[in-house]
């Protein structure tokens, strides 16, 4: 890990002032910072410490929902009554990540700002050509070994899949990523590689994730996070699903229906098609699995993760029966 | 790239110490080659092992992934300041069920298990498993890890 200057930011001004300089990077639980560096993907100049920075890890509950301070750390979410109670796909997704201490240090700001895990990004000294890391060096991923690749939302110049899991839920729950002044819906928070792999986040150069906004409804009172992977703990993401569904009094019919997809796409996978496909409809084995099955549509497969594409809409419908059998509504 | 060293004055085991390292110096060299404190061990300094794992403020955490300049003014806890008079019954009881095997992961299992148990994650064998995932042996002693571990919550009850 090359060396770098260090500062301990003071105040939110002092952080975002001093991260708008070029080689400045943010360090918040440093989970993913920290690895980057010694794997010599990224060598900041100077690192902004923000974990000092006070009021900025708060949970508050209002009429209209929830405010997440971005420094809050995961186990805390996770473990937060209000989050288990109403918001259960966040709860759900975030204890399923990482492992103990790392939920321990890793904040909700950084989360999202984790990086991919394409092992084609993390060794540069094995692999030149990543246009994430060096643009236009090409991506050696492609007609490598992709079986964690994404089979959505890829380009030409990229294939890596995100690996978040907390950023899947938040899409699912229609949240937004408030930057100071500025709010992003989660969705949009997330970039699609196109021709720009470089390019994640829509943030820019001086700003920081001051908290998370989750707007209070049925459906996320309703919400599950079902992670399906290649070992049972601590492991990424094979395909994983959040879903967040309403019924009517009959206890059957779908009123309302959010899905998403995490572990087979560039970003965290909002699937309009599948709600639309259950939105209004009588809940059965052969509906789910119609409308499941629009999950992977437009995908492009690779090779090695041909397997996610049998396998994300069967997590997509397990989730969904999951929450039927919850008892809900 | 910056050759200025920082002053830090740190609380490791409840006594202060004072030492001059560079920036990137994480807690675990600072704790290994800085203050003698061998204890906590290097696996692969990468966060995915666990070997390294103290406890910041009582919570368990890497210290591999950790400044140490991130932690002047929190309370570091090692392996060393677990049992210094007697030993602690979660040390007692790795012994007692022959938790380990080469050892090298044991003071990142110790570290952990104290947190897991404390955090009420210790109720049932599943539960040990699913919440002890970030502390990895390669020696494959987890069943007996697991049994130490649900000995221990059950006597802290």
């Amino acid at each position: 890990m090359r060396n770098f200057n260090y500062l301990r930011a003071q105040t939110v001004d002092e952080a975002q002032r001093a991260a708008a300089q070029a080689g400045a990077m943010l360090l918040a639980g440093g989970t993913t910072l920290l690895d980057l560096a010694k794997c010599g993907v990224t060598a900041p100049e100077t690192v902004v410490d923000i974990t000092h920075l006070q009021g900025l890890d708060t949970i508050a509950y209002d009429n209209g929902g929830v405010t997440i301070g971005a420094l809050a750390k995961m186990s805390t979410v996770a473990a937060d009554r209000g989050i288990r109670d109403r918001y259960s796909a966040v709860s759900e997704a975030l204890w399923q990540a990482a492992s103990a201490q790392l939920r321990n240090m890793a904040t909700i700001g950084g989360n999202l700002m984790q990086r991919t895990r394409c092992p084609y990004f993390r060794d540069p000294a094995s692999f030149s050509a990543c246009n994430k890391r060096n643009p236009g060096s090409g991506c050696a991923a492609i007609g490598g070994v992709t079986r964690n690749h994404a089979i959505l939302g890829t380009s030409d110049t990229c294939i890596a899949t995100n690996p978040g899991d907390l950023a899947v839920a938040l899409v699912a729950l229609d949240a937004e990523v408030i930057l100071g002044a500025r709010r992003v819906p989660a969705d949009d928070f997330f970039l699609l590689p196109g021709a720009t792999p470089e390019r994640e986040h829509a943030i820019e150069p001086g700003e920081i994730i001051t908290a998370i906004r989750i707007p209070e409804s049925s459906t996320a009172r309703n919400s599950t996070y079902l992670k399906v992977r290649d070992r049972q703990s601590y492991e990424f993401a094979a395909a994983s699903a959040a879903v967040a569904m309403d019924l009517d009094a009959d206890g059957l019919t779908v009123r309302d229906i959010r899905v998403a997809l995490g572990g087979v796409a560039t970003k965290p996978w909002r699937a309009h098609a599948v709600e639309a496909a259950l939105k209004g409809k009588k809940l059965s084995r052969e509906a789910i699995d119609q409308a499941a099955a629009l999950a992977t549509e437009g995908a492009v497969v690779q090779g090695d993760n041909r397997y996610k594409l049998a396998l994300a809409p069967r997590v997509v419908a397990r989730a969904i029966i999951n929450l039927k059998l919850r008892g809900i509504a | 790239m910056s050759d200025s060293m920082l002053s830090l004055s740190l609380e490791i085991n409840g006594q202060r110490r004072v030492l001059e390292v560079e920036p990137r110096v994480t807690l675990l060299d600072a704790l290994r080659e800085h203050l003698g404190l061998t204890g906590t061990k290097k696996g692969c300094d990468q966060g995915q092992c666990g070997a390294c794992t103290v406890h910041v403020d009582g919570q368990r955490v890497l210290a591999c992934l950790t400044l140490a300049a991130q932690v002047e003014g929190r309370a570091v806890a090692t392996i060393e300041g677990l049992g210094e008079r007697a030993l602690h019954p979660v040390q007692a009881a790795f012994l007692e069920n022959d938790a380990f095997q080469c050892g090298y992961c044991t003071p990142g299992q110790i570290m952990s298990a104290v947190a897991c148990i404390r955090e009420g994650h210790a109720g049932s064998d599943d539960e040990i498993r699913e919440y002890m995932s970030g502390n990895l042996c390669r020696c494959g002693a987890y069943p007996n890890i697991v049994a130490a571990i649900r000995q221990a919550a059950e006597a802290s009850r």
